[in-house]
Formats: structure tokens, C-alpha cells, sequence
């Protein structure tokens, strides 16, 4: 039994959402930039340019690298070996993100779905948490902005479907989306489960570091060949056609029920933020 | 890189063709999408318009807080499609064109050409650099409505690219 107050972790918060606003995650600037490099469409190319440049003017001048400075999606692995005390887990992590985000400048986006007014404080967060093994916690802190969010899909495929079938849903969301959600996209899949968790698994796939493959290598091979299907669209930087509409696909899966095949797909803008740290 | 300075003239939009790169200079209004429901309540109910419409140019965004000292937080383009179902009518009354990101609507299209209007697309996700480039910022009305509500902005070297030009071209 390890005690850990939640004290600890409404710190933790804070301090991921405010570097997050703020700065892309390795392997995503590292994408655009070779993305830049790369690009042979005139227009594209001005516009990674400009994402380019944003980053660095976001990280000198430690401001909201995006406007959207996104809902807040934690998802909390805790160990059950943990045994949290302090205020309610939900409390602390909902007054983490309420002081980033007013003392970071951030935008503040969460609104009541009908009235549409604004909770003024970007919380409610949106906290997954899983009993794992272990004395730990890792949390995963990921501002979601919902330009690329609203391009989302879910698809409910017949088993007949297989994998060719996973590849065309994810090659039509990302052509649907045109130039909508900000590309080159990221794009996290979720292959199996139920409604519910296909969707949950999908946001997982992108936490995953741009460039990555999941350790299966037949659920590899589709990320691989949905990603050079994806970049034959020709959609581009912001739609402006060019050679890199996503910088990558990331597919996480799950067994699921002998009558079904779910497949969800959610699109991350190229502003990939995202932290990792474990208590 | 073209550069143009609000308001424009019928002769600048003309000369403006899909797919050219510019840099914007001058004053320009932020509305996404509660501040054009509320617009579209007051035009119905036949109430005027807090601000002027004619020649104007809307920004589809909602900006991040100013730090002190800084005239305005990152500011970077919305979806505008969002906006597709408020465009045509706006355009109508004589808004000269919009700033935002990503394809608009066929009907949309049609509108900017009817009135030779025009559509610049920005750099959706810089928001930094947008925020850096708005000399002043001052919220003009709808305030209730906080990020959401409408900003009148001064900005200097705005770069966009024309993406609807008058003549029916497109950038996508």
C-alpha cells in the first residue's frame, strides 16, 4: 500500500496542461519538420512554414502555441496498490486544469451542450482512470482541440469487412474531413471493443508518439498502408494539396464481439500536445 | 508576398485570385459561433446590429487571453465550414469577406461571387503568430459570450491565403 495524496497529482496536472498549451511534443515537431522538408505543393508548403515558425514564436514567447487550448482528456493508470487520500481524485484534477488555464492565458472552451454558456474555467476535465498493478500512477494529459475532434468517426463494420475494410474507414474519415481539421493530421484508431471503448482506444492511439508502431505486426501493417492511402489523397497541408495530409496513423485494438468489427477513428490536428509522467 | 489593407475596394478583390499568399493590414472583426446565432436572432427580430456589417471582414476565432502587456492572446482561425449556414446572408448585407480555415459550403461560394466577396484562408494551429501579429483588440459586443464574443482587431501582416476568390476560384 503506498499513500498518495491527491494534493500531488492536482500539481502534476498543472504543470503537464501548462507545458502542453504551449509546446508540441517531440516527435510531432520532428514530423513537420521533415514534412516541411519534403512538401512539393507551394501552398502546403507556405503553410508548414507557418506552423513551423508558430511553434518557435508559441515557445519563446510561452504562449498557447493554438487558440484551442483544448478539453482537457486525462487518463489516469492507477496502481492498486495506491491508496489516494485528500480530496476527491475528480476535485484535484478539475482545480489542476482551472489554475493552468487561468494562469496560463488558455482559452477557456467547455460550455453546457444546450445552453452552450460557458463553465469560464475549461473544467469539466474528461478523466478516465484504470486500475492497473502496481504502487504507481501514470497520467497522460492531452489538450484536445475540437476543430479535428468534430472530423471523428465511429463505424460499426461487418467481420466480412476485415482489414481492408479497417483501411477504407480510416482513409474516408480523414477525405470527409477535407481540410477541416487542421492537417497533416494525426490519426488514432481503435480497432475492436465495444461502442464505448473502440472510441476510448482510439484517443489512446494519440497519446502514442508520432512515428510509432503498435507491436503487433499486422495491426502495424494497417497504420503503415492507411497512412500511404491517406497521403495519395493529396489533401495536403490545410487543404492546400500537397505530398502530407497525416503524419501518421496509430491504431490501438481490443478483442471484441464475434458479431462485430467497431472501428473508431479520431483525428488530432498537427498540433499534437501531449505529457506523460508517472507519480 | 501581396500585401492588402482593409477596407478593400471592389478593384482589390477583383485582382485577388485563389491560391496567392497575401499579407492583411488593417481592422478586422472576430464572430464564430454563438456571436452568429446571436447575430442572425438580431437580424431577424429586425434589431440593428451593434457593429457594421457593410465592408467588413469577419475572423472565424475566439482568442486565448491577452498576457499583460500584450494587446491579444494567440488568435489563430476556426473551421469555418461551422459557419457555412450564416455566411451567404451576412455576405448579402454587404459583408465584403471572411478569414477562417478549411472549405466552405457550395452556397457560400456562390454568395462571395454574387457580391464579390472574398474568403482568405489561414494558417489553422498558429495561433501564436496571429496573436502577435494584432496590434489592439477591444470587444465590441456580445461580451457575455467571453472568447466567444466579437473583437474588433487591428492587425498588421496577417498572412493568409485567398482560398474563394470573386471570379469562383478555389484553392481547394
Amino acid at each position: 500500500m503506498r499513500r498518495i495524496d491527491t494534493g500531488i497529482i492536482e500539481q502534476k496536472i498543472y504543470e503537464m496542461a501548462r507545458h502542453a498549451g504551449v509546446n508540441l511534443t517531440r516527435p510531432c515537431a520532428e514530423a513537420l519538420d521533415k514534412a516541411c522538408a519534403s512538401e512539393r505543393g507551394a501552398a502546403a508548403k507556405f503553410g508548414l512554414e507557418t506552423i513551423l515558425k508558430n511553434a518557435q514564436t508559441a515557445h519563446d514567447m510561452q504562449m498557447p502555441i493554438c487558440q484551442d487550448t483544448g478539453m482537457a482528456v486525462v487518463i489516469m493508470e492507477i496502481g492498486q496498490e495506491v491508496y489516494l487520500e485528500g480530496k476527491l481524485l475528480r476535485d484535484a484534477v478539475n482545480d489542476g486544469v482551472r489554475r493552468a488555464y487561468a494562469d496560463g492565458y488558455f482559452r477557456k472552451s467547455v460550455c453546457d451542450p444546450i445552453t452552450r454558456v460557458n463553465t469560464a474555467d475549461n473544467t469539466p476535465a474528461v478523466l478516465h482512470t484504470e486500475i492497473v498493478a502496481g504502487d504507481g500512477i501514470a497520467i497522460t494529459y492531452l489538450p484536445k482541440g475540437f476543430g479535428s475532434e468534430n472530423m471523428s468517426r465511429l463505424y460499426m463494420l461487418k467481420p466480412a469487412q476485415g482489414t481492408e475494410g479497417i483501411i477504407s474507414a480510416i482513409v474516408e474519415t480523414v477525405r470527409l474531413a477535407g481540410s477541416r481539421p487542421c492537417p497533416p493530421v494525426y490519426v488514432g484508431v481503435g480497432i475492436g471493443g465495444s461502442f464505448d471503448t473502440c472510441a476510448f482506444l482510439a484517443k489512446k492511439a494519440i497519446t502514442r508518439d508520432v512515428g510509432t508502431h503498435n507491436a503487433r505486426e499486422d495491426i502495424a501493417g494497417i497504420e503503415r498502408e492507411a497512412l500511404k492511402r491517406i497521403n495519395a489523397l493529396g489533401i495536403g497541408c490545410q487543404g492546400f494539396h500537397g505530398d502530407v495530409t497525416a503524419l501518421g496513423v496509430s491504431c490501438e485494438w481490443a478483442p471484441t464481439h464475434i458479431a462485430g468489427l467497431p472501428v473508431a477513428v479520431n483525428i488530432q490536428c498537427h498540433c499534437v500536445r501531449c505529457e506523460k509522467e508517472t507519480i | 508576398m501581396k500585401k492588402l489593407v482593409l477596407p478593400l475596394s471592389s478593384g482589390d478583390i477583383m485582382g485577388l485570385t485563389a491560391g496567392e499568399s497575401v499579407l492583411i493590414s488593417g481592422v478586422i472583426l472576430t464572430a464564430r459561433d454563438c456571436a452568429h446565432k446571436r447575430m442572425t436572432e438580431y437580424i431577424k427580430e429586425g434589431k440593428e446590429l451593434p457593429f457594421e456589417i457593410k465592408g467588413s471582414v469577419i475572423y472565424y476565432a475566439g482568442p486565448c487571453p491577452a498576457k499583460p502587456g500584450m494587446a491579444s492572446g494567440s488568435c489563430g482561425p476556426t473551421t469555418s465550414a461551422r459557419m457555412d449556414v450564416f455566411a451567404p446572408a451576412l455576405l448579402d448585407m454587404g459583408l465584403c469577406g471572411m478569414i477562417g480555415k478549411g472549405e466552405m459550403s457550395d452556397e457560400v461560394r456562390e454568395a462571395i461571387k454574387r457580391n464579390t466577396g472574398v474568403y482568405f484562408a489561414a494558417i489553422g494551429g498558429a495561433g501564436a503568430l496571429y496573436g502577435n501579429a494584432i496590434k489592439s483588440s477591444e470587444c465590441i459586443a456580445f461580451a457575455d459570450l467571453l472568447s466567444e464574443a466579437v473583437y474588433r482587431l487591428e492587425v498588421e501582416d496577417f498572412p493568409a491565403v485567398v482560398a474563394y476568390d470573386c471570379h469562383g476560384g478555389s484553392i481547394y
